[in-house]
Parts: structure tokens; sequence; C-alpha cells
């Protein structure tokens, strides 16, 4: 221990003497590894994003037309015409997902029919699927040579009723998962309350169950109008001449080389997203405050009257999405529709119909891997940054802000940025154009919310203080990072890495604008294929699709459950 | 606050300080943005004391830990350790042990692998480290536990393991926050015991926070009272308990009731017109804010004296009886032993005499 004798020869000024703070080296380096993250993320966020806002205010030849091109806009029958298709497209898909997906995740959670780890399962399924997989499974049933054509009466699948069913079925597993949670974190203290003040069965269901998952249905019903309106690939397989806001974008842009109307056009399709953005922070923040930390789980109890049908509407449900991908499954497998029913894996030799044949599928698996292995590390380190650095004052809400908006951008909004700013002559990044690089950098940045919010979720469940405490025990914070941080949420990274790599494999809407002739992803070479009239072929990409996707998943899930063993002794008491 | 001098400074003044100042806090201030969370605070740490950081919650008493560690560095003044400034400093090129609240335990590391991580590095080389490791342990009574994980240990045991881990660099200074808060009563008082002793056999400096008063009275060499980001006085646990600086501290230390006077020839003139009677602490007229401790409270069986109160309320607590006493708008709280209070006939309803012993009452200048 030091001399305490020393310490009294002081010099005499110290009221009001400002403090200079010095930083340890790692606090240092995280305070600019901060900076470097904002930096890097107004150049591939914030940047092309701007670049898109100043493309709808020029003309072809770059000079400033004021709001001239929203005038173009306004004025033109066909293009008003689509918003308002995508806006009551959108609101009819709603109407019809929530309901559906509120009686599934009521009976997953509220109820004790049996499998119900199955029906989760089976809930979850789309999301592994390019949206376009059924649409492809509709037009096989519905379409011009479609089986079950009569079944329409004359009708047809090719427009809104096509559009609407096939959103449906992409819809239905996020509606489903945000009700599930929202039904699941019901306080069981507010049903002892009901059952004790004699409140019937129906009074208790419209006084708690519905109050209590308010939020969780706006919140479902926002995030899944935004989905339909801001989907590519369903209106673009099954659409027709029903044009909306997002075939426009796509025929503006790749159809007349007209960006300067593709940016209005994004523009547009940015503000509903927009909006439900903030609806959705505004439902997110209300929910918190709803919920007290003393609630205690609800339990249900079985209940005949009301496991039984709850078993049935399930069995249902699960079984159209079942048929859906297994419709899309058979007709792959289809010799030449609908003249030879015979099966075949004829339709899955992609060179037949596409010069790059497999090679999109690997273009495909590349592009997921790099994004999810590069994305994940770095998606986790910044998120602990905007967490953990001491005094970062305005650069946490800098960078805060800039990981948060994604989630407010569709993935053609951005993509049509990402071609305006990085095909930029003057800029020297365009040296990534056409490249797999460029693929990935979108994707990471298009989903880099979700994976942001699974690393904060994560990170806020340790002790604030693990940087502190090591500090005072003057071990270095990547030291601490490294031997726990990270382990602690490794089951976080990997759900991380997992869902990136799924939705980058899935995805059209974020790709189509940015691919190169070299590397085409699959699911580009599907809406092509489908295009071409090979709608045999375009399934069986789907189907490709979904089976990587899926194996993806079950690898993280049995990754996750071996951690899970092996790491039992501290997790648990 | 020359009104309590004349009348309780006299008898059992705290026994003087002695050895060398360690840490020196001096006039430092704290700022959150707008919010002053600590004004102009100066301090001065004694080596191998055990101090205590006494207020109520938003004192300031966590802020001003969080400055001698770093965690939060003062805005202006100068904290001094070992003649060292420290003021600016990152908490790694300090010299101290901390324990949180949530003692922040790894917990996917053994409790041998928590309390040796601060062992790294030429200084500990393998063999050393391990040694230390099990010493720490045995010192805290965990030689068993040394393969678990935190959370298979009780809280208590967890706080322990907290404490290895902040004692094993050897640290000049200790700082515990809260250390206890997460436990119950019982635990509580066994731990707070096992600390004091463990600090006492190291000699290591400490300084613990606290909103417990009893925590810190039986533990502390000394308290320092915090009250809106100043310390309002700093003294031994007696020092504070008999002598409090301030109207906050007399009320916030120990139980007391209070009321309003104004000093007269022959007393205390409360509002509603009691005397209580007393040589005149400060000038005639002066409003005065006046305290006592319930044990200060005489109590008879005879109303003949000039005080007397009905009992509102009693509450049998074992070795003592707790009395609400009123008389108009004069509430005093008592304390006496159940076999005196059955010879007065102190029952609720019944009237009894009392009286206060000028030099327990505790004054301080009023508010008018």
């Amino acid at each position: 221990m030091p001399d305490g004798g020393t310490a009294i020869a002081l010099p005499p000024a110290a009221r009001g003497r400002p403090v200079v703070r010095t930083l340890a080296p790692d606090q240092r380096l995280m305070r600019w590894t901060l900076v470097l993250a904002g930096v890097a993320l107004l150049l591939v966020l914030a940047a092309p994003m701007a670049m898109l806002l100043v493309r709808a205010f020029q003309d072809a030849e770059g000079a400033w037309v004021g709001i001239a091109n929203f005038t173009v806009y306004v004025t033109t029958p066909s293009l008003a015409v689509s918003a308002w298709r995508s806006v009551w497209t959108a609101a009819v898909a709603t109407l019809l997902v929530v309901p559906l997906a509120f009686v599934y995740a009521y009976g997953l959670t509220r109820s004790r029919m049996p499998a119900r780890g199955a029906f989760r399962a089976v809930m979850l399924v789309p999301v592994l699927a390019p949206s376009l997989l059924p649409a492809l499974a509709l037009i096989t049933l519905f379409g011009n040579q479609g089986l079950l054509k009569a079944w329409l009466f004359g009708g047809t699948i090719y427009g809104p009723a096509g559009i609407i069913a096939a959103q449906v079925f992409a819809c239905f597993p996020h509606a489903a998962l945000i009700l599930s949670v929202a039904l699941a974190t019901s306080d069981a203290r507010l049903y002892e309350a009901a059952e004790v003040l004699r409140a019937g069965r129906i009074r208790t269901f419209l006084t708690v169950t519905l109050p209590g998952s308010i939020y969780g249905l706006v919140s479902a019903a926002v995030v899944v109008f935004t989905m339909v309106v801001t989907d590519f690939g369903i209106p673009k397989v099954i659409g027709g001449s029903f044009n909306v806001l997002a075939t426009d974008v796509y025929k503006q842009v790749v159809g007349q080389q007209n960006f300067n109307m593709g940016a209005v056009v994004g523009i547009v399709l940015l503000i509903p997203a927009l909006v439900a953005f903030a609806l959705e922070r505004w439902a997110t923040r209300r929910k918190a405050a709803t919920m007290s930390g003393r609630a205690v789980a609800y339990v249900p109890k079985a209940r005949l009257w009301r496991d039984v049908p709850l078993l049935l509407a399930c069995t249902v449900i699960a079984g159209l999405l079942l048929a859906v991908v297994g419709t899309a499954l058979w007709s792959s497998l289809i010799t030449f529709w609908p003249w030879n029913l015979n099966l075949t894996l004829n339709n899955y030799d992609f060179a037949r119909f596409d010069t790059a044949g497999w090679g999109s599928v690997w273009t495909s698996v590349k592009m997921a891997a790099a994004a999810a292995l590069v994305g994940t590390p770095v998606i986790f380190i910044i998120a602990w940054l905007v967490a953990r650095t001491p005094e970062a004052g305005a650069l946490r809400g800098v960078v805060g802000f800039l990981v948060t908006a994604p989630l407010a951008i569709p993935g053609l909004v951005l993509g049509l940025a990402y071609i305006l700013f990085f095909n930029h002559p003057a800029n020297p990044l365009n040296i990534l154009y056409g490249t797999l690089a460029i693929l990935a950098l979108n994707s990471v940045v298009h989903f880099w919310t979700v994976g942001h919010l699974t690393a904060t979720t994560a990170l806020r469940q340790l002790d604030p203080e693990f940087e502190a405490a090591s500090a005072s025990l003057k071990v270095p914070v990547w030291t601490t990072f490294g031997r726990v941080t990270v382990p602690m949420c490794l089951p976080a990274v990997l759900e991380m890495s997992a869902y990136i790599f799924v939705n980058a494999m899935t995805t059209v809407s974020a790709v189509i604008f940015l691919y190169g002739p070299d590397f085409k992803p699959a699911a580009v070479a599907a809406v092509q294929m489908d295009e071409a009239g090979q709608s045999s072929a375009a399934a069986a990409m789907a189907c490709v699709i979904l089976g990587v996707a899926l194996t993806v998943k079950i690898a993280q899930v049995a990754v996750s459950a071996v951690i899970d063993r092996t790491t039992q002794g501290w997790r648990r008491r | 606050m020359a009104l309590i001098a004349e009348t309780t400074l006299v008898q059992g003044a705290a026994p003087p300080i002695v050895g060398a100042p360690y840490l020196l806090v001096d006039h430092v201030s704290k700022r959150f943005g707008a919010f002053t969370a600590l004004r102009d605070v100066s301090l001065s740490v004694v080596a191998a004391e055990l101090i205590c950081f006494l207020g109520p919650s938003g004192c300031g008493k966590t802020t001003l830990l969080r400055a001698i560690a770093g965690l939060d560095p003062a805005s202006e003044g100068r904290i001094t350790q070992g003649g060292r400034d420290i003021t600016g400093l990152p908490p790694s090129a300090r010299d101290f042990g901390i324990v949180f609240q949530s003692y922040a335990l790894f917990p996917n590391l053994s409790i041998a692998a928590n309390v040796g991580y601060g062992l790294r590095g030429a200084l500990w080389p393998k063999t050393r480290r391990q040694d230390r490791v099990i010493e720490l342990l045995a010192l805290v009574g965990l030689a068993e536990q040394a393969q678990k994980y935190p959370a298979q240990l009780s809280g208590g045991q967890q706080q322990r393991v907290a404490l290895a881990r902040a004692l094993a660099p050897e640290p000049g200074l200790l700082l515990l926050d809260e250390p206890l808060s997460a436990l119950d009563a019982q635990v509580r008082q066994h731990l707070r015991q096992e600390i004091r002793a463990l600090q006492r056999r190291l000699g290591v400096t400490t300084i613990m926070v606290t909103h417990d008063q009893e925590e810190a009275m039986a533990i502390a060499d000394r308290i320092v009272v915090m009250h809106a980001g100043r310390i309002e006085q700093v003294g031994t646990p007696e020092a504070v308990y008999r002598h409090p600086a301030s109207a906050f501290v007399a009320g916030f230390v120990g139980r007391s009731s209070h009321f309003d006077a104004v000093v007269q020839a022959e007393g205390l003139r409360t509002a509603d017109g009691h005397l209580i009677p007393s040589p005149p602490p400060a000038p005639i007229g002066t409003s005065v804010k006046v305290f006592v401790r319930p044990e200060d409270v005489r109590l008879t069986a005879t109303t003949a004296g000039p005080l007397s109160a009905e009992v509102t309320a009693l509450e049998y607590l074992g070795p003592v009886c707790r009395l609400a006493l009123a008389d108009g708008r004069l509430l005093l709280e008592a304390e006496a032993s159940p076999d005196a209070l059955r010879e007065i006939g102190a029952q609720p309803g019944a009237r009894i005499g009392l009286s206060i012993p000028p030099s327990r009452m505790l004054i301080f200048p009023g508010d008018a």
C-alpha cells in the first residue's frame, strides 16, 4: 500500500478546477471503433439514401427540377392507380392475416392442445421460402392451366386475388410470431383477479386478453401492411397486368431506365414503411409500459371446449401452409405442366433454363454466407459498442439511429439507392458495382436492425457492470468481451447469423437491381425463369432456396441445443 | 452551528481520527447534463479505516463512489489517492477493488476463474495465481466451491466471491457499493460482521455505500452522511447519532420526534403553547427545530409535572416497547422497557407524565 503521508502537499486551487479526463487504451479503442462504425454506416446507408432523395428532384441529365418529377407522378393516372392498389391489397391481406395469426398464436400460447412445438415449426416455414414460392404454387393450382381453375368460377388468380392469397401465406409467420410473443407475455395475476371477481370467459377475453394484446395486434397489422406494400416477388409473379408500387419501381428502373421516376416511386414506397416504423415503435413503447417486472407468466389449464376447436383451426391453417409448400414442390417435379404429369428431376437441371444454372444457387449461398459471417460480428460488436462505450454521448445517438433506420427502408428502395450511389461514375466505390461484395453488403445493411435488436436484447441480460468490474481488475475490455460477453451471447449470435443467412438467401427485392451478370442470385433466377414461362423450373429453384434455408435454420437450432446442453452448468441453478 | 454547540457537544465527544489521510476528495462536483449530483464535496479518508457513505437514494453517495473509482469521473475538483492525483484517470489506471450491488460476477466462469480474473501478467505467474486464489477462497470460506459457477451459489456466497475477486490483486482501496442490499436480513447481519472482520484483518482502506443506517452504524469507523449532493456530516457512528450536525442528519439517522418552538427565558415554547423547561439554548425569541430521541423521553406515572401526554399507541418489540404520545399537537415517540411501562401504567388511552432532559434535546435553527 502506498504511503499516505505524501498526500498532504496539495496545490490549493481544487475548487472549480475542471477535470481533464483521460481514457484508458481500451476505452479509446471502443470510442474510435464506434466513430469508425458511424462513418461506415453513413457511407453504406445514409449516403445512398441521400442520393436517392437527390435523384428524385433531378432530371435524367442531373439538372435540378424541383418537385416536377412528383408532379408527373401524381398526374400520371397509371402510377397513382398503382399506389391505390398497393394500399387496398395490403389492407385486405392485413385484415385476413391478423385474425388467422391471432387464432394460431392463441392456440400456441393459451391452450393445452397437443403438438404445439410442431405447429410452431410449421408456422415458421414460410419465412424460409422466397416470397414468390406461394405465388408459383397458386399459379400451379389456379393459373391459366391450373388444376383447380374451375373453383374460381371464371375469375382469375392473376391480379389482386393471387397477390392477396400469396401475401397471406408469406406474412402469416411474422404476424403469428408477434402475436404469440404478445399473448405469451400476459400477466397471470390479471386472469386470477378476473376469476376471483367472477368475470365469465367471454368477459375475461374482452377485458383482459384483447386489451393486453392490443399493441401486439397493432404491431402485427403494421408489419404485415408494410411487408405487402413493399414486397416485389409476389406481384411480379402473380400480379399479371395489375401493377402495384413495387412493380412500378422495377418497371421505371429496369424497363424504362428512368432512374429519377424510380427514385420518386421509391420515396413514395418509403412513406408507408416510415409510418409503420413510427407506429411500431409507439406500440412497443406502450407495450413495455403495460408490462410490469413483477408479472407472473400465464400457464393455461387444459379445457376441452377451448382446446379442441383451436386444435382444429390450427390444423387447418398449418395444413394450408404445408399444402402451399407441397404444391410448389410437386409442381417442381412435373415433367411438362399440365400435359405430362409424370414426375422428374429435370426441372432441377437449371442449366436447361438459365445460363447460370446451379451457379446462381452457389452465388446466393456465397452471398448469404458472406453476409452472415461478416455481418454478424460487425452488427454484434457495434451493438455492444453502442451499449457499453463510456461517455459516448451524441455518438451513441447517431450510431443508434443509423442501425435502427434499415427497418424502415424497403429492400427495393435500398437496392435502388445502392445502384444510384455505387453505380455513380464519380464514386470511387463503384468498383464494387456488379460484384458479390455489394450483394452481401446490401443484405447486411438491409437486415441490420433485426440483428441489432437481437444482439441488444441479449446484451441487456448481462450485468451492466462487467466492463467496470474488469477495468477495476485492470483487465482490458476486449479480454472480457472475448471471455465473457461473446460466450454468454452465443445463442443470440447464432440466431443473428441464421437470420441474416436465411433472409439474404430468400430476398428478391433487395438484390433485383444490384446483381451483375456474373453473380445472379437464385431468387432472381427464379423470377426470370417464371418470366420466361418456365414455371416448373422457377418452382424448383424456389424449393432449392427453401431447402438451403431450412438446412441452415435446422443447423442453427441443433447447434444452439448443443451449446445449451454443454453450458447448462452456468446457465441454470 | 453555534446553537448546538452549547447544549449538545459537551458530552461524549468523538474520538479524534488518527492516521494519515490516504484518500483526499477536494472540492469535487459532478454534473450529469443539467443535473448536479455532487456539489463541492470535500472529504479525507484515513488509511485502513472503514468509512460508510450514508444517505437516502439520490443523495449522491454512489456518484461519489463512482467518481473515486473513475467509473463516472468528477466534473470539477481533485481526488488524490496515496498522494497521486487520480481525478481524471480511467478506472484501470487506479488502484482499487470494487464489489457492485449486483456483484457483476462472470456467470460463465468458475468461482476460481472469477477470483483469479484480475491476476494476470508477469506479476502473477500461474502457480502464484493459483496460490492466491486458494488463499482468498479460504479467507472467505468458499474453498470447497472453487469449481462451481456463480449461479450455483447462494446470494451470500456470491457476495463473498465478489469480495474475494476485488481483494485478489491486493488493492490499496476497497469500494463496496451497497454490497448487502440484495440479501436477506439475517444473511446481511452476518455478512456485515464478516466484512468488518476481514477489513480489520487485511487493514485495507474501505469505502462502503449504503442506505441502511443500522448497517453503517454497526460497522463503520466513520460515517459520511450525504443529502442532495452535499456532505452533511462526517463523524463516528456515535457522533452522528448523538451530535447530528444538521436537522437533516438528526431526522435521517436514528428515530426521533421533532417539533418547532421559540426560545423563551424559561424554556422552549411550542406553537400551541407547550413549554418544555430548559435553559435558553439561544437568544430569547429565536425559532428553533427540536429533535428528541425516543429513549430520551423520560416517563413518569404522575402527571403533576409541566408535561404530560396521552398514550395513543403502543408497540411491543420484545426488549422494549415503543409508545406514541400526544398532547394536543405535541406528538412524541418514546421507548422504555415493558417492566417500566407496567409500573407507570402506560396503556393506550392512559395519561402519563413526561420530561425531556435539556441536554438531550437536539436543537437546530428553525425555518423562520
